[in-house]
């Protein structure tokens, strides 16, 4: 879901590049040095887990998983997904570097945002399908807001973009869909079976 | 298999100072994806030709990189016509179909292959390693670099249990449709994926510091800055000076 560097205008690859480093000098500020190899472990988990193709009618879509991502890495998603574009750019030549700072963030921003918003839900509900409907909340919206800050860089980037930003965020639907669905039964399990993983003392059924 | 993508070689092109590389790179994409006027992005492509020919870039691998980024902007050339004011080619119902969007598209087709060919030639022709190394040197903050060099090492890795994962589901006759039990099995496989990513990093960590980390990490890669790279430094600075040239103070419109 990542911009190609060479549709952007100027003002928007100069304002996201601050705005990623931002994001990013937080992250790391806020990651610890012992934290880093967990971070880079799980960060390539959810690369990897990313490839997973799911059916999506009438056709099939990967999973985006920045919600997981926030909702597991908290403000390190940052790095974390400026780590995973560059990669992608050198491993696979998906775009220039120039559009590195839009590209983390779009997709890290909502992260943080939906971790901040729905940690407490996730962490401390004691039934599963409140913790569901959080990790569903959390995948939905954080895939919804990074189309749509997409769909604004491009916007800002050119009013000619406009049929392509709508096109983009009308194909994305099934997929926020699809992703709320997948990410709420990712967030169950985990919370069942290692619930530290969300920063959380304790799974189902136990005294806290 | 994820990380099949380092082209090994040794052109002249892969024989440069990572550094310069990495730097030349990143002035290219800048200078190249705010470029607008025709000529400067002709001779924007035109280079990042030359330079894929010179580093000897495998055909096969980077034809199917370049198809899959032109699938975007195919897309966004087909459907910007629609929505760039200008003179009409066809109409669609009440809807112009202009020739300055094609133009536009044009350029954008342009500007992006020159960027992937370049940013191809430079860096998928640096060890990902040496690459981190390079950027360690150039000061990136350390934490980062950290985080991408375990990144990579992990990726693959994760990538195999992934699959054994995804196999041991398959022999179980799971095939993969669009219900509500495929979504909880493909949720229950990522959040499996995440449980033992996070046990092992846990153990990653035990390791490290049985071993005494703390907190550096050695860069054992030494370039040296050769004649060469001189020449390459300053043919960057020529070609972005002379593109920035193009694009901002040429005369002749």
């Amino acid at each position: 879901m990542h911009l190609p560097d060479s549709v952007l205008s100027a003002p928007v690859l100069v304002g996201g590049a601050a705005l990623a480093a931002g994001g990013v000098a937080l992250g790391l500020r806020r990651m610890d040095i012992d934290r880093v190899p967990q971070v880079a472990v799980l960060a390539s988990a959810l690369f990897v887990a990313s490839l997973v193709h799911v059916p999506v009618p009438p056709t099939s879509a990967h999973l985006v998983l920045n919600g997981l991502a926030g909702a597991v890495l908290g403000w390190s998603v940052f790095p974390a997904m400026l780590i995973a574009l560059l990669l992608q750019a050198i491993l696979y030549g998906h775009g220039g570097l120039a559009g590195l700072g839009v590209n983390t963030v779009t997709m890290a921003l909502p992260g943080v945002i939906v971790w901040q918003l729905f940690r407490g839900g996730m962490v401390r509900s004691p039934s599963r399908p409140a913790v569901f409907a959080f990790g569903a909340l959390a995948g939905g919206l954080a895939v919804a807001m990074a189309i749509g800050l997409t769909a604004l860089a491009l916007l800002a980037s050119g009013r000619e973009y406009r049929t392509v930003a709508l096109t983009a965020v009308v194909a994305h639907l099934p997929v926020m869909a699809v992703e709320a669905v997948v990410t709420g039964f990712v967030v169950t399990f985990v919370r069942k079976v290692r619930p530290e993983l969300l920063g959380a003392r304790c799974g189902f059924g136990q005294p806290a | 298999m994820v990380c099949e993508t380092y082209f090994s070689g040794n052109s002249v092109v892969h024989r440069l100072d990572p550094r310069a590389k990495l730097v030349a790179a990143v002035a290219f994409s800048a200078v190249v994806a705010t470029s607008y006027r025709t000529p400067v992005l002709i001779a924007a492509l035109a280079l990042a030709i030359a330079l894929a020919l010179a580093a000897g870039l495998p055909a096969g691998p980077l034809w199917r990189r370049l198809a899959a980024v032109n699938a975007f902007v195919l897309l966004a050339a087909a459907l910007l016509p629609f929505s760039t004011p200008g003179a009409p080619l066809v109409w669609v119902g009440s809807v112009p179909y202009t020739v300055e969007g094609l133009v536009l598209g044009a350029r954008i087709a342009a500007k992006t292959n020159a960027i992937v060919l370049v940013v191809t030639a430079l860096l998928s022709t640096v060890e990902i390693t040496r690459l981190g190394h390079a950027m360690s040197h150039l000061r990136l903050p350390s934490k980062l670099i950290h985080l991408m060099l375990m990144t990579v090492r992990y990726v693959d890795l994760l990538h195999h249990e992934y699959h054994r994962l995804a196999t041991a589901m398959k022999v179980r006759g799971f095939r993969p449709r669009a219900t509500l039990h495929t979504y909880r099995s493909l949720g229950n496989l990522v959040g499996m994926l995440l449980v033992r990513s996070f046990d092992r990093s846990q153990r990653i960590v035990a390791a490290m510091k049985c071993r005494g980390f703390n907190g550096r990490f050695y860069v054992l890669d030494h370039f040296r800055f050769a004649a060469r790279d001189a020449v390459f430094a300053v043919l960057t600075v020529l070609v972005t000076a002379g593109l920035l040239v193009g694009e901002y103070a040429w005369p002749i419109r």
